[in-house]
């Protein structure tokens, strides 16, 4: 067959120059190994849970990048529809568990908005409060996390030590450290322990100091900078395609935060906060958006803390919880991006139906096409500067 | 039966929704000053796409639009160039078909769970019949979003793939495929997403049962004794009404998982 036959030689009239190249590309075919599948995952430290890629390499490039997901598929969809709504909250607690409490907000939210019942003012404050936590405390072990992937190994001690300071406050009002089920349909379980909003002021000042640590150590780091500028660029209008969200795809440039430009909901409107944007869309900017947002959240927080409205905590509502037919939805900025519930009911004690749109989910879905061409080292800072969290990605 | 003057308001309620289950639109109409967002939104629908629209509801502030399916897919490109709705929040199904409860444990009709109506109404801008594709798209310029909803058929569902236009779309259909069955035509490669390959079944279709509650029952309907005066745990059960559902609810209280203690507090 005329495809399977040799080259024919070729003419002794070339050039040498030519005959050079021509060996050189004659060895680059007998060095070509062809494609190579590798398991990236799904034990990997740079997928922070059990994600699975499937890469297909041509030696250190990525020809294509398939995730695989799944491995902590919980239902909780399905698990809903079989749940009152006062115990769903306990579920969706777990699905973003590092920033839980901003989970239950929406979905508390969606609840409210069909029972027509709203929080009182100080409960949605405390709520705000609550939710800033919880990015703070999130963004703070990315900020030192990120290093680690880079392969600098004292940031990430950095980030659990500040992000426990932060971790200490919500279990103070909470109870919780990861789980704080806080959240009532109408308010909130408890009012803030005594001593709480002064303790907070204190560790909102070492926040900032850490927001500024984080930028000596690692964005300002030349390795650092090697390692993620340029790498892993998203351009804006293709995240927002692929659904991703939050400070990744405002680091892409895209102006635009729920808080400030979403249906209004907490205490948000009320606040005055700038929305960090990138140009960028690289590894880079995923990193300094984040950080430039812990030092927002650090200035709401103590906003809200200075304007912490007196009152009760929870509105009256019935002590069997049953919400009316209808559906409602609810979207929120959660740390880790765009955050919603679509809740139908039917008038039961639970809900008919829940569709729960999480943020990593979408931000991961983005990956088969960021990662083709990328070197395989570069994967690994780009998984770490998207910042997912299996359990939302999987629910 | 509709007797509002009983101490139970909570029963009362119940009554009514279920009264006015049969009706068409429980929703009510936006006529009270329609937020001007949305009359835009559906002016541009409307020019791009005329004869589309089936019905759009205004629901809590999120703006409902029910099309042909046969509109799906031309919408995903008019929702991203017309409609400047550059952001796709998700793509989902719901499966408006009651869960069944009458064959009890032994169907998977699970007798612990919130009681749901057991005639089939359907929400926000109505559906032809027991499956819907809907999706949620939003403009990140204009600060605006619309849900849209498809009816498909119960037998074949099947309905376009967004994915030229929203390459998002890929694992949210193909999520939406493993756990409805519903099958998007132009999909790429509709394989699971979440489940194991070759997973039989649909999970989140409402006659799929919850299996870890067939193979176990929820412990708390096992652990709770009936006080005294109530009647005991398994006479509540067997009771299908919705009157039992109190009783079933306040067994179910102390039962929860992680321990909050919602039912013990009162």
């Amino acid at each position: 067959m005329s495809t399977t036959e040799m080259p024919s030689a070729p003419d002794f009239e070339l050039e040498r120059s030519a005959m050079r190249h021509l060996a050189d590309a004659q060895i680059n075919v007998e060095l070509d190994t062809g494609d190579m599948i590798l398991n990236l995952g799904p034990q990997h430290p740079a997928t922070h849970g059990t994600l699975r890629l499937v890469v297909r390499l041509d030696g250190e490039r990525v020809l294509a990048a398939d995730p695989v997901i799944g491995y902590m598929h919980r239902g909780y969809e399905k698990l809903t529809e079989f749940r009152t709504y006062p115990q769903v909250t306990t579920l969706i607690n777990r699905i973003d568990w590092l920033s839980s409490f901003a989970n239950e907000v929406p979905f508390v939210h969606a609840a409210e908005t069909l029972m027509e019942v709203a929080a009182p003012p100080r409960a949605q404050a405390i709520r705000t409060i609550l939710t800033e936590l919880s990015r703070i405390s999130t963004f703070i072990l990315f900020l030192g996390e990120m290093g680690l992937q880079v392969g600098a190994l004292t940031p990430a001690f950095y980030g659990f030590r500040d992000r426990e300071h932060v971790l200490n406050l919500i279990e103070g009002a909470t109870g919780g450290r990861f789980h704080p089920n806080f959240n009532r349909i109408g308010g909130l379980k408890d009012d803030l322990p005594w001593g709480w909003v002064s303790e907070t002021r204190q560790v909102m000042r070492m926040m900032l100091d850490s927001c500024d640590q984080f930028e000596d150590l690692v964005a300002g780091n030349e390795i650092f900078l090697q390692r993620t500028k340029g790498i892993g660029v998203i351009p804006g209008e293709i995240g927002a395609a692929y659904g991703v969200s939050g400070s990744n795809l405002r680091a892409s440039g895209v102006d635009w935060d729920l808080r400030r430009d979403g249906p209004p909901y907490l205490s948000y409107p009320e606040l005055d906060f700038k929305v960090w944007t990138h140009p960028d869309g690289d590894s880079f900017s995923r990193y300094w958006v984040r950080l430039q947002e812990t030092r927002e959240s650090v200035r709401m927080v103590l906003q809200l803390l200075d304007g912490l409205p007196a009152g009760p905590v929870m509105a009256k509502v019935p002590r069997i919880i049953k919400v009316p037919e209808g559906e409602a939805w609810v979207e929120v900025e959660n740390p880790l991006g765009q955050m919603g519930y679509y809740v139908i009911s039917k008038g039961a004690t639970g809900p008919f139906r829940v569709k729960i749109r999480s943020a990593s989910f979408s931000n991961v879905s983005i990956l088969p096409w960021l990662l083709r061409g990328v070197y395989v080292p570069d994967v690994v800072t780009i998984l770490a500067s998207l910042y997912f969290i299996l359990g939302d990605i999987d629910r | 039966m509709p007797d509002d003057e009983t101490p139970e308001a909570n029963e009362g309620e119940e009554v009514a929704a279920e009264a006015s289950a049969p009706t068409d639109s429980p929703e009510p109409e936006p006529e009270p000053e329609p937020d001007p967002r949305h009359v835009e939104l559906l002016a541009r629908l409307e020019r791009a796409l005329p004869d589309a629209v089936i019905e759009h509801a205004d629901v809590y502030g999120d703006l409902v639009i029910r099309v042909t399916n046969e509109s799906w897919g031309p919408l995903a490109g008019v929702a991203r160039t017309e409609l400047e709705c550059d952001f796709l929040s998700f793509v989902s199904a719901i499966d408006w078909s009651p869960a069944p409860r009458e064959g009890g444990d032994d169907a998977g009709g699970d007798t612990s769970s919130p009681v749901q109506p057991t005639e089939m109404t359907f929400g926000a801008a109505g559906s032809a019949g027991r499956f819907q594709v809907f999706a949620h798209v939003q403009s990140t310029a204009k600060h605006w979003g619309v849900t849209f909803k498809v009816d498909v058929d119960d037998a074949q569902p099947l309905v376009a793939s967004w994915v030229p236009v929203y390459p998002g779309a890929d694992w949210h259909e193909r999520e939406t495929w493993e756990m409805f069955g519903v099958r998007f035509d132009g999909h790429p490669s509709l394989r699971q997403l979440y489940l194991p390959a070759g997973f039989e079944g649909h999970p989140l279709r409402k006659d799929f049962p919850l299996l870890a509650r067939s193979v176990k029952p929820w412990p708390g309907l096992v652990d709770v004794e009936a006080m005294p005066e109530e009647p005991s745990a398994s006479e509540a059960t067997q009771a299908q009404e919705p009157s039992a559902s109190e009783a079933t609810q306040a067994e179910e209280s102390p039962a929860e998982p992680a321990g909050i203690t919602e039912g013990g507090d009162e």
